[in-house]
């Protein structure tokens, strides 16, 4: 015998139910450091309106907000503030590194400013530019919407990732220039010999 | 006392010091030892009254250079607006000179900048530490031999993963 339910009862999961709630109303964390900290304040304001999505709220406490942007270059001494901040925020949370220099340290590849911020916080979206316009955050917005509504559940499973994941290779070590050698010698397979004419490269 | 030239001769009649001139600006190379008493005489007798800066320059693998750091001290005299531009030269391992926080309270960030970047050590300075650079860090980055991408300072920091957040 079916189940009489009235025409305004939806039936759902629970887990869908959640992820609605969570994707439609993103509390940004603006941990903007440079030039992309304007594109970033424009893509607040009125002619881009990021409120279309849900997401306007910009609070300056990681106490309040679920989604940090990391936007603009992080220098070695601001990373241990970045971490403590990703840290403050509350599950669910997520992290959407904005521009070249967050993502991968852009032109500054110096001694100081750390070459990329995936290497230190997880990070779930990147936006490629320099800086990136505001419709490219809309965009990674709202792909982070999707990816929320698809793999997000309400216990947060989906954040328990250390067991299943790689190890990227952003995590590793980058050459130096100068330093190190860019293409390691290794054992060629099939035996034959070649001159290892690349292991005092520079990058 | 008011125009540079009188401020030079002053220098020059008590110290050992060398002077030369390009484009309208005047350079005092200062040997090491008499800095207190130069700075000390251009202040109270030539009303040099403004430190405009403290910034060092490093000579390493510089064409024609002799010596391997240039101490740079840029003076004003606010009343005449003269110009003065006083150079230590320094050499490894003496690396020390006399702080002019005493003279000029307004020194204190700058000689903490030119030891952060150059390890120029500053004798007397109230409170000798890193302003740019994070506390642990060790090298001095603007000497011309350490590398531009450093020393793999900027990969030594633990990385956070989504489980201990």
């Amino acid at each position: 015998m079916a189940l009489a339910i009235p025409e305004n009862v939806v039936v759902s999961k629970l887990d869908e139910l959640a992820n609605w709630c969570r994707k439609n109303s993103l509390w940004p964390m603006p941990f903007a450091t440079a030039c992309c900290g304007i594109e970033l304040m424009a893509t607040g304001a009125s002619r881009h309106d990021l409120a279309r999505f849900g997401a306007e709220a910009f609070r300056f406490s990681p106490r309040q907000c679920d989604v940090m942007i990391v936007a603009g270059r992080v220098v070695m001494k601001m990373l241990p503030v970045l971490q403590r901040i990703w840290q403050q925020m509350h599950e669910p949370k997520w992290c959407i590194s904005m521009g070249a220099c967050a993502s991968t340290g852009g032109v500054f590849d110096t001694y100081c400013v750390v070459q990329g911020i995936d290497r230190f916080i997880p990070v779930d979206m990147y936006v490629p530019g320099c800086p990136p316009r505001p419709e490219q955050l809309i965009q990674a917005i709202i792909d982070l919407q999707d990816k929320i509504a698809a793999e997000g559940t309400l216990t947060g499973r989906e954040f328990k990732t250390a067991e299943r994941q790689q190890p990227k290779r952003a995590l590793m070590e980058l050459p130096i220039l100068g330093q190190t050698p860019v293409f390691p010698s290794r054992p060629i397979r099939g035996g034959m010999a070649r001159p290892d004419t690349n292991s005092q490269g520079v990058g | 006392m008011s125009t540079t030239a009188d401020a030079i001769n002053a220098v020059k009649a008590r110290f050992d010091v060398k002077v030369d001139e390009y484009r309208g600006e005047h350079r005092v190379v200062v040997p090491r030892d008499s800095l207190t008493a130069v700075m000390t005489l251009l202040r109270d007798v030539c009303a040099y009254d403004l430190l405009l800066d403290v910034t060092c320059v490093d000579y390493l693998n510089y064409r024609g250079a002799t010596d391997r750091f240039g101490l740079v001290y840029l003076l004003a005299n606010s009343t005449t607006a003269a110009r003065l531009n006083i150079r230590v030269m320094l050499n490894e391992p003496e690396l020390t000179v006399d702080s002019v926080v005493g003279l000029w309270e307004g020194a204190n960030w700058m000689e903490r900048e030119v030891w952060d970047m150059f390890g120029i050590n500053f004798a007397g300075h109230p409170d000798l530490r890193r302003i740019l650079m994070p506390d642990e860090f060790t090298a001095h980055p603007l000497r011309k031999d350490y590398p531009l991408q450093g020393r793999g300072e900027r990969h030594n920091f633990p990385s956070i993963t989504r489980d201990q957040a």
